[in-house]
């Protein structure tokens, strides 16, 4: 992603179960787990938004897109 | 700012949801309600008809009128909605079991009437919400609760079975594939007829575990290499395809007329015969 094309990652920690799919298959390994498993975007550089971590999380806990 | 799909089509009192920590079901209902979104039905006019089931569970979570039926008959069900009211959008979410064991009759009944409902098969190789038994489509040989030896009954494969019994749309993805299981599902949702897509996903706890196949992380993991596109496939010899699961698209018909439609012309016609006796 361009610098000025910031990421704007939410995740609802209270629906998030740690399952780690969106961690373990981010292409670009742009998000990683937290100490309690849950993600966090580590490098945002790195993301190409394409938005997997939030079509395949199974909790609807993730929403990823751009900062406005 | 649109609101988020999530914010408009489900219901955020009811989260977080019953389902366990990787189960791949939450990812099929997503699929569903992005699907619906795509092909921009009006939301009063689609009704979701489930049986029971882990799977079925999916539409307690979701803004849309529902009917969470009985086990194996939410396409009796949802028949009945489609032929009171033909101007709804019908969905079925159904389990492996729900749709193929006890409910095998409604299924294939459906498939040959090709009356338009799109049922979307939480394809999960086992029964989840009763511990983890077999089910019509546990690959041979897989472990399950009632199977502990390996399972020696031959599994049905659920697009065949539609296809078979008269299906005009049938396709298969999994939950590592979610954006063309999101595309089926907007499709089988717009194709007028019988749809069916046989959505493979995870069962972690139950499936998972007892066959050592670790978290739902890892089982999702393990979806490319046990799938082979429907165009691969056809370059490959029935050795090579021995426990590969096709997905893509298998039917996409518009040859045989839908069911409600001919039913329309019967009432019509009967109502005129009724005028002509006055
Ligand atoms: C008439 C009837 N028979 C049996 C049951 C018990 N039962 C509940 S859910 C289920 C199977 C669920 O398996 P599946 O349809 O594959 O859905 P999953 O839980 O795996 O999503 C069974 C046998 C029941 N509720 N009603
Ligand atoms: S996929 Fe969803 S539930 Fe699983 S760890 Fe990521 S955010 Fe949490
Ligand atoms: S038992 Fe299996 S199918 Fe049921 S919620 Fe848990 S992981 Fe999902």
């Amino acid at each position: 992603m361009k610098q000025e094309e910031k990421v704007d990652f939410r995740l609802n920690r209270e629906y998030c179960k740690a399952c780690g799919i969106c961690t373990a298959l981010c292409p670009k390994k742009a998000i990683s787990a937290d100490d309690e498993g849950k993600p966090s975007m580590i490098n945002e550089e790195a993301c190409i938004m394409c938005r997997l971590c939030e079509l395949r999380c199974p909790d609807f806990a993730i929403r990823i897109g751009r900062m406005q | 700012m649109e609101q988020h799909v999530f914010d408009r089509l489900m219901r955020d009192d009811k989260l977080p949801h019953m389902w366990c920590r990787g189960c791949g079901n939450g990812i099929v209902l997503q699929s569903i309600i992005r699907a619906i979104d795509r092909t921009g039905i009006d939301q009063d006019k689609a009704v979701i008809v489930s049986g029971v089931g882990c799977s079925s569970r999916a539409n307690n979570y979701t803004d849309f009128c529902g009917l969470h039926t009985t086990h194996g008959r939410p396409i009796a069900f949802a028949t009945g909605v489609k032929m009171a009211n033909p101007e709804l959008q019908v969905i079925v979410v159904t389990g492996d079991g729900d749709s193929t064991s006890i409910g095998g009759n409604h299924f294939i009944q459906a498939a040959r009437r090709n009356i338009d409902l799109t049922v979307v098969v939480f394809n999960n190789s086992n029964y989840g919400m009763t511990g983890g038994q077999y089910s019509p489509t546990t690959p041979v040989g897989a472990f399950t609760r009632t199977s502990v030896y390996g399972n020696i009954e031959p599994a049905f494969d659920v697009c065949r079975l539609a296809e078979g019994s008269g299906a005009t749309y049938v396709a298969r993805s999994t939950t590592y594939h979610v954006q063309s299981l999101i595309k089926y599902i907007a499709s089988g949702i717009t194709h007028k007829g019988f749809s069916v897509i046989d959505a493979m996903c995870d069962c972690p706890t139950l499936f998972g575990r007892i066959n050592g196949l670790g978290d739902g992380a890892k089982m999702i993991a393990a979806w490319p290499e046990k799938t082979v596109s429907i165009e691969k496939a056809g370059t490959l010899s029935a050795d090579e395809l021995e426990e590969k699961v096709i997905i893509g698209e298998f039917v996409n018909s518009s040859r045989r007329s839908e069911y409600t439609e001919k039913y329309a012309r019967i009432i019509e016609e009967a109502q005129r015969e009724r005028a002509d006796l006055k």
